[in-house]
């Protein structure tokens, strides 16, 4: 059926008088001006994503987004926001953006890593150099994503990190998005981070708000990782309003015999859509996606994957855990797509969910989409509620109800945790984990099985 | 080792190098002009006489028709279909249903003969054990030919007609049922279906009734240029089973034809309705030129309570398919079964899948789908499981597998799993391979030629949904898809 676009809604018809206003005093030469108007064009043709659209079947961004915020200007310095960040247990360099805009004062430039190099996204937009169109367009899937466009045609500030060939980090590097919360506020930024060859790194995308006020929150970032690199990306999405929403897209351009990993956990986040685009740039790369997603409320993530494996000889692994309470929804839609050159494509995908009363939707969509035919994919997908054996064992034993639920639980998410290297993180990771669970278990909530 | 001897044996002697059921019935027919208009359709009901409330019912159909588009969502690629540039009505000149087969055109008779299909009862009869007999009903480009053991079936209640006849003589049940499972404006084919469908089966079992044998419809597309819009309509009441076998054959030619079939079953409390299909349709020749268009709406409606539908189909023909045989488990206790081995091999595509729509309590079902993807095809799962809020413990496991054979062509699963409810439990698992190494390398050091190696591992593959075929066919469907895949390997 022909796709047929409605009138515009209040929020396009803000968002592109938003544009008009702005475009001007946009950062970014003649080419990053180009990539704007473009991709303005290209949102305008196709308006906000919406439920037609294959790929946003489950999040209706049309409907989600009635009204578009105001732009955020300049970051929001508040106190609240100078407490989360001294209160942040992290090690290894801090790159902080608050509302989007790169707070260098807040930042840990002065003691950067050998090897590592940061600049503002903006002054990076200005810079001329000559890649710029290329890091930004990320893989060729993106390109038709209208949420990304519009990161693309708004894009104000973020970080761009570039760590050169060779170089091995001991400790994390943290980018850490603040929304001050202050005022309701749409954000667009963007960060970069470019690993050249053989690099070994950690980067850590910490996503919290710490004012009362919604935000709407249109962040992406983009890897381009050289060859015989392994970069992993943790991903922290928390502490937002219920009311907020982002739009969370990850681009990835990996080389050859390269590993990168992504772990991204949600909860109490409000309604988050993560899109992550991945190509295959080299032979040999292992390629993990994992996250945990804790819901309740009427809370509503979206994990959207897209593996482009271009070349032979790539191995893909996915892993999502999800736990539904509340009135919460959680979807999965992961594609991976084989082209006919890449024999010897090793791809596994798994996405499991736990539904824990009445009310709690999953939607599962796991895609292969496979052209070369000396491949092994599988993909694999549940939805079920808590098992009452393993809770037996554990009431058999002498824990009451809620905490046993609390334990499988736990146990449930940690399958994914357990791959994400950096002892630190995967104790940061597991602490919120266990509050989350730690919350419903004080709150004697018990599931309805 | 003695059944694998025996598979080996039977791979061997099938040594048909092309479709075999490409042959042309020269007979004279009477068709109405091309294209679809007002006029076509009162013309369609006019020759089936039908009364005044089918006609109403069908220009409704064609009035919606006219407002829709057609869909675009499936992966498959055809150039434009010219609806104004076809027949929709080709009926075999003769009285309009003939009481006898003798007044049955010999040429006729002589083409489902040459294709295997049984319409004489004596002979029948003198040559098999009477435990094995089969009801057929003869469809012949748009009209049904001939119903088979028509009267025994009659003594045990069970009705089993074409549906041009059911409208004649029980409009009671056709009026009460059709188009209950398949609403008018389900989709752009089943609408087309609805305003110009021409002939089909009706089956009718009665409350605590088995029906005693299997029923079963050959399809065969004979003119040119000629679309084939078949309803089949199929009611088991309460307590009631029956298991209905589906065939269709169609002539080679160079052009493709439409064939828009629109299936629905409906089954009440404590009934069984098993529904089996036997696709092959004309796929093409190797480069793509001509076959059939196989857009057809399946679907049925488990309405009782503990009542159970189970789609079993082996889909070998068609240069396009796009059906996706369907259960809506209503009832409490329901079951719905879906079993499927899709093979493609040229330039066919196929897109196909079912879904699974839990809306009863304790619903549960099971998806079995095996596509097998050789030369330049292409052959994509397309599944929906989902669950209403009030399907408590809903039940489903699907497990697709697919196998290609060649570095052209392509493999896709697109499967959609949504659960409103905490006590639903849905599990869903798929594979894309190629053939083993190890096993060809296994089974060739037994003195297998490669050929005959893939056949054996191919038959393996798909085992599990041909337990499911009656006996008849399950032997048919596995020379069919040694059939299809010849010349992929090498």
């Amino acid at each position: 059926m022909a796709i047929v676009t409605p009138l515009k809604t209040a929020a396009e018809q803000v968002l592109a008088q938003q544009f008009a206003n702005v475009k001007a005093e946009l950062p970014g030469g003649g080419a990053v001006r180009k990539l704007r108007e473009d991709a303005f064009a290209g949102f305008e043709a196709k308006g906000l994503p919406h439920r037609r659209l294959e790929s946003w079947r489950y999040t209706d961004l049309r409907m989600i987004l009635r009204e578009a915020k105001p732009l955020a200007g300049s970051a929001a310095v508040t106190p609240a926001v100078r407490e989360r960040l001294a209160a942040l247990k992290l090690d290894g360099t801090r790159l902080v953006l608050v509302d989007g805009a790169f707070a260098a004062e807040l930042s840990t430039l002065e003691a950067l890593p050998e090897g590592v190099s940061v600049n503002g996204l903006a002054d990076a937009l200005v810079s001329q150099r000559d890649d710029l169109t290329r890091i930004l367009s990320g893989p060729s899937v993106s390109a038709d994503d209208s949420g990304l466009m519009l990161n693309t045609a708004l894009m104000r500030d973020g970080v761009m990190v570039e760590i050169a060939e060779g170089t091995e980090l001991d400790a994390p590097i943290a980018i850490v998005s603040l929304t001050s919360g202050s005022e309701e506020r749409a954000i667009f930024s963007r960060s970069v981070v470019l690993a050249g060859k053989g690099v070994k790194a950690t980067i850590v995308d910490i996503n919290e708000s710490v004012g009362p006020a919604a935000a709407q929150i249109n962040n992406a970032i983009v890897f381009e990782t050289g060859d015989e690199s392994e970069v992993q990306h943790v991903r922290i999405v928390t502490r937002q309003q219920p009311e907020s929403v982002q739009v969370l897209s990850l681009l990835a351009t990996v080389g050859a015999q390269a590993k990168f990993d992504s772990f991204a956990l949600v909860c109490k986040a409000g309604t988050v859509r993560q899109q992550n685009f991945v190509r295959y740039a080299g032979e040999h790369t292992e390629i993990g996606l994992r996250g945990v997603n804790l819901l309740g409320g009427t809370e509503h993530c979206d994990v959207t994957l897209v593996m482009d494996h271009e070349v032979p000889h790539g191995t893909s692994r996915e892993l999502y855990k999800t736990i539904v309470g509340g009135e919460g929804t959680g979807v999965f839609q992961g594609k991976v797509i084989v082209r006919p050159q890449a024999q010897k494509v090793d791809g596994s995908m798994k996405s499991n969910a736990l539904l824990l009363n009445d009310g709690a939707t999953m939607f599962n969509k796991p895609e292969l989409e496979i052209f070369a035919d000396d491949v092994v994919c599988g993909h694999g997908a549940t939805v079920a509620q808590i098992d009452g054996e393993q809770l037996f064992y554990l009431m058999a034993r002498g824990l009451p109800r809620p905490q046993a639920e609390a334990l499988v639980l736990q146990a449930f998410a940690g399958e994914a945790v357990e791959f994400v290297a950096e002892e630190s993180l995967r104790e940061l990771i597991m602490s919120e984990i266990e509050a989350w669970l730690g919350e419903r278990r004080d709150s004697a909530v018990v599931s309805a099985i | 080792m003695a059944a694998v001897q025996e598979t080996i044996d039977q791979v061997k002697s099938i040594d048909v190098t092309e479709y075999k059921y490409g042959f042309v019935t020269e007979i004279e027919v009477d068709k109405p002009a091309k294209g679809l208009t007002e006029d076509t359709v009162r013309y369609i009901s006019a020759r089936k006489n039908e009364p005044e409330w089918m006609l109403e019912w069908r220009l409704d159909a064609f009035r919606r028709w006219k407002t829709m588009t057609e869909p675009t969502w499936s992966r498959v690629h055809y150039p434009p279909i010219n609806y104004q540039d076809l027949y929709y009505y080709a009926a075999p000149k003769m009285g309009a249903s003939p009481k006898s087969l003798d007044e049955v055109d010999p040429a006729i008779l002589e083409t489902y003969k040459k294709l295997g299909i049984p319409l004489r009862e004596q002979e029948i009869l003198a040559g098999v054990e009477p435990g094995n007999r089969v009801a057929v009903d003869a469809v012949f480009d748009s009209v049904s030919v001939v119903t088979t053991f028509k009267k025994e079936l009659a003594q045990a209640g069970v009705i089993f007609c074409s549906i041009s006849e059911a409208i004649q003589e029980h409009p009671e049940l056709v009026k009460k049922y059709l188009a209950t499972v398949v609403p008018v404006t389900d989709n752009y084919f089943a609408t087309l279906n609805s305003a110009v469908f021409t002939d089909g089966s009706f089956v009718y079992v009665p409350k605590g009734v088995r029906c005693p044998m299997e029923l079963s419809t050959y399809f065969r597309i004979n003119e040119q240029n000629t679309g084939q819009f078949e309803r089949t309509l199929i009611i088991a009441d309460e307590g009631a089973y029956v298991s209905y076998l589906e065939g269709c054959t169609a002539p080679k030619r160079d052009e493709n034809q439409l064939h828009a079939a629109v299936v629905e079953l409906i089954a009440l409390d404590d009934a069984e309705i098993k529904y089996s299909t036997v696709q092959n349709w004309f796929p093409g020749d190797a480069e793509g030129k001509g076959g059939i268009y196989n857009f057809v709406t399946k679907r049925g409606d488990c309405r009782g309570k503990n009542s159970k539908i189970s789609w079993t189909q082996v889909e070998t023909g068609s240069a396009i398919t796009w059906k996706y045989p369907s259960c809506i488990l209503r009832g409490d206790g329901s079951r719905g079964e879906f079993y499927s081995i899709a093979v493609s091999n040229g330039m066919q595509q196929v897109d196909s899948g079912t879904k699974m729509l839990h809306l009863g309590r304790n619903t549960t079902s099971k998806i079995i789908a095996k596509g097998i993807a050789a030369g330049k095809s292409d052959s994509t799962y397309r599944g929906m499981v989902s669950a209403h809020r009030k399907a408590i413990g809903a039940r489903n496991f699907t497990n697709c597998d697919s196998l290609l054979i060649g570095d052209q062509c392509g493999a896709h699963t697109v499967p959609y799993i949504e659960a409103k409810t905490a006590t639903a439990v849905f599990e869903h698992e798929a594979t894309t391979s190629k053939i083993g190494e190890d096993q060809l390398f296994y089974c060739q050091q037994r003195g297998l030629s490669e050929e005959e190696a893939v056949a054996l591992i191919v038959n393996g593959f798909v085992k599990e949904v041909l337990q499911q075929l009656p006996m008849e066919f399950a032997v048919e469907a596995q020379k069919l898809i040694t059939i299809s895949l010849e010349g992929s390997v090498g």
